[in-house]
């Protein structure tokens, strides 16, 4: 009888080449995504060394950080990403790289369509140079972020380098109500741990309510292990993981697919596998929760205030609190729900899949956007933004006085011309409420789909569950 | 890769925790691979609304502005996994970040880019905090001996081992790495065996 394994420790084994010294391993690479804002720097030097791309068949590229999302668009729509686009084209042209460029029908953000297209199999590693990459740990897989020099690396051998992580099994248990979806579950989670809890270890996320979860919610919740620390965060496949899977394009069939399910059901973690930590983090009764400061950490329910910084022990925690009220331009007791907004945007790799555009049309279907709120849907990919269109959610956003855009990072990073301008509020479905994220002097209020829903609606923020 | 043995200069103090790569290099910076991002660094912070230096920010002023080292404070570099940050700082001037934590990303990418980032734990990044002021901000480190020096302190630090060589010779990890493109290799052939589902994509 085995030793009874873990998750990670099953899907390390089968990757490990070699153990390089201080505890960094060569590890082999299953997939590698690139993208237009963080590669061309790898391409070239990997010509100027007189090196060749090891695997280009196991890497795909995408085009969505600098790309425009206005109806239409071309390569040309938002000139300060030209350079960019036009080297990504040349680039993956050269090397035999797979990409989706504007222009494709499958192009969107790289953490929506790597999974959409099943270019992501359960027990692979999975690199990119992205933070956020971690989203597809979501499949059971090793997912990780790093910086350009490792996709110059990957590039050169398909294999990168890794110190061993620890592993954290972070139990998660209770089950949703109304209103409350997985990215109430991850802020919570934030808020509860800190931004620092998952430094050092990869996570796999268990419990009752993470069975529960569908996919695309489950991928919200690994999505955001970056906040809480980790570049990792894994749940093990199951059923619903092989079912979302079957069929898609990149994903082996026949006899091939028989055989790799057979594998996948042997991934999850054992009984009696031994994590480095264990913690628990019950989510029942949770209400909709929603961002005031300036981390995803600093969150509380809908219904809660803004708090008081000298209500803070630590020191550390009371100074970031006030730097954080003055940056949001927040006062100490004040309702969260008397929180006025400017703006409102669903999008992103967290939450801008089919399910989070239904869940947001169903809060707004047949009412209307605060008058003087800009509201924007950028599905978070053009095979989603089809989807909905096909079911008509396009017509209910638009009807509701939302932009229908075209998919792209766009509002969650600002990088193109979607920005919040200096001085406005927004509530966002992204990941990252820091200083200046969505444009110089923006003020970031982060939410699940629905909750900026109806935070759009009545102009500041609100609970809900009030139009479920 | 750059050479890093030893460093004498001016260390910038900015010690504010959380400071993330966000703020490190703005966004904008990252779309034209051929912008100088040495002039986007800490932009929101260097530059007011109007493109204008702002006074106040330390390196805005002498001598931080000619600084190799910055002193930050805790969770230094968190975030997105830009590895312009690290170029931005680079570009700049700064070869060396002396934090109490940093994120794990940044971290591992100074490396990758010749700039030694360097684990105080809070007591001696206090301290040492305490003493640049009281030295006109002099500092110097000593990558071989593993030792920080300023005024009349000396702290030593730990840095993993293969990467303080790597430092210390120049050596490219890339490189390193193609020494072993054989077993690299030889491993892939097996693999293709024991998981043929992996690579069917490659003839799709
Ligand atoms: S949507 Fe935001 S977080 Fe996700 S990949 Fe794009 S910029 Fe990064």
């Amino acid at each position: 009888m085995p030793q009874p394994a873990t998750m990670f420790e099953k899907i390390w084994d089968m990757h490990a080449i070699r153990d390089t010294g201080d505890g960094i391993y060569l590890l082999q690479v299953d997939r590698h995504i690139i993208q237009e804002m963080a590669c061309s720097q790898a391409f070239d030097g990997l010509k100027r060394a007189g090196r060749k791309i090891e695997c280009p068949g196991l890497t795909l590229g995408v085009t969505d950080h600098i790309v425009s999302t206005k109806a239409g668009r071309n390569f040309g729509s938002f000139e300060g990403g030209r350079e960019a686009l036009d080297l990504m084209s040349r680039n993956c042209l050269e090397n035999g790289i797979r990409l989706f460029d504007i222009t494709d029908p499958r192009q969107g953000i790289e953490h929506v369509v790597a999974a959409e297209q099943g270019f992501v199999l359960p027990g692979c590693t999975i690199v990119c140079a992205d933070s956020h990459t971690a989203t597809n740990g979501a499949f059971g897989t090793l997912s990780w972020g790093f910086g350009t020099s490792d996709v110059e690396h990957v590039m050169a051998t398909q294999a990168v380098l890794l110190k061993k992580p620890k592993i954290m099994n972070l139990v998660i248990e209770g089950s949703l109500s109304p209103g409350v979806f997985a990215k109430d579950v991850i802020l919570h989670v934030i808020g509860q741990g800190g931004t620092q809890l998952g430094r050092g270890y990869f996570v796999e996320y268990s419990g009752s309510l993470i069975r529960g979860l569908p996919i695309e919610a489950r991928m919200t919740i690994c999505n955001m292990s970056i906040e809480l620390g980790s570049r990792c965060g894994m749940i093990a496949p199951d059923q619903k993981t092989f079912d979302y899977l079957a069929g898609r394009p990149f994903v082996p069939a026949g006899a091939l697919w028989e055989q790799a399910v057979n594998y996948w059901r042997t991934l999850p973690s054992d009984p009696g596998a031994t994590f480095d930590k264990t913690m628990k983090i019950d989510c029942g009764h949770l209400a909709p929760q929603i961002t005031w400061g300036i981390t995803p950490a600093e969150v509380t329910g809908v219904e809660g205030r803004v708090p008081d910084p000298s209500s803070f022990s630590d020191s550390l925690q009371r100074e970031n609190a006030e730097k954080a009220l003055e940056y949001m331009d927040l006062k100490p007791g004040q309702m969260l729900s008397d929180i006025a907004i400017d703006y409102a945007f669903i999008g992103s790799c967290t939450n801008s899949r089919l399910s989070d555009l239904q869940a947001a049309a169903s809060v707004i279907k047949g009412r209307k956007v605060a008058p003087h709120v800009r509201a924007l849907v950028a599905p978070g990919s053009s095979t989603v933004k089809r989807e909905a269109e096909a079911l008509g959610l396009h017509q209910i956003f638009k009807d509701a006085g939302f932009e229908w855009r075209e998919s792209g990072c766009s509002m969650c990073l600002a990088v193109n011309d979607d920005q919040v301008p200096a001085g406005k509020r927004c509530i966002s479905s992204s990941n990252r409420n820091f200083e200046h994220r969505q444009g110089p002097n923006s003020r970031t209020h982060l939410a699940s789909p629905a909750s900026v829903a109806a935070a759009a609606l009545e102009g500041k923020i609100a609970d809900v569950r009030r139009y479920i | 890769m750059e050479k890093f043995v030893k460093l004498v200069s001016i260390a910038a103090p900015l010690l504010e925790p959380n400071i993330d790569t966000d703020a490190i290099i703005p966004a904008p910076f990252l779309r034209s691979p051929s912008l100088n991002l040495a002039n986007g660094l800490f932009f929101n912070r260097r530059f007011d609304g109007n493109g204008k230096p702002i006074e106040e920010f330390i390196l805005n002023r002498a001598p931080f502005s000619s600084a190799k080292v910055l002193i930050g404070g805790l969770n230094f570099g968190c975030g997105s996994s830009r590895e312009q940050a690290v170029w931005a700082l680079k570009r700049f001037g700064f070869r060396c970040v002396i934090a109490p934590s940093f994120g794990e990303i940044f971290y591992d990418s100074c490396f990758k880019n010749g700039v030694l980032p360097i684990v105080l734990n809070a007591a001696d990044h206090k301290k040492l905090a305490a003493e640049v002021e009281l030295s006109n901000f002099k500092i110097e480190i000593d990558l071989d001996a593993q030792i920080i020096r300023a005024g009349g302190l000396e702290i030593g630090f730990d840095v993993p081992p293969r990467k303080r060589d790597a430092l210390l010779q120049g050596l490219d990890e890339i490189g390193t790495s193609m020494l072993s493109i054989d077993a690299i290799r030889d491993f892939r052939s097996a693999d293709r065996i024991r998981r043929p589902w992996v690579y069917d994509l490659e003839t799709r």
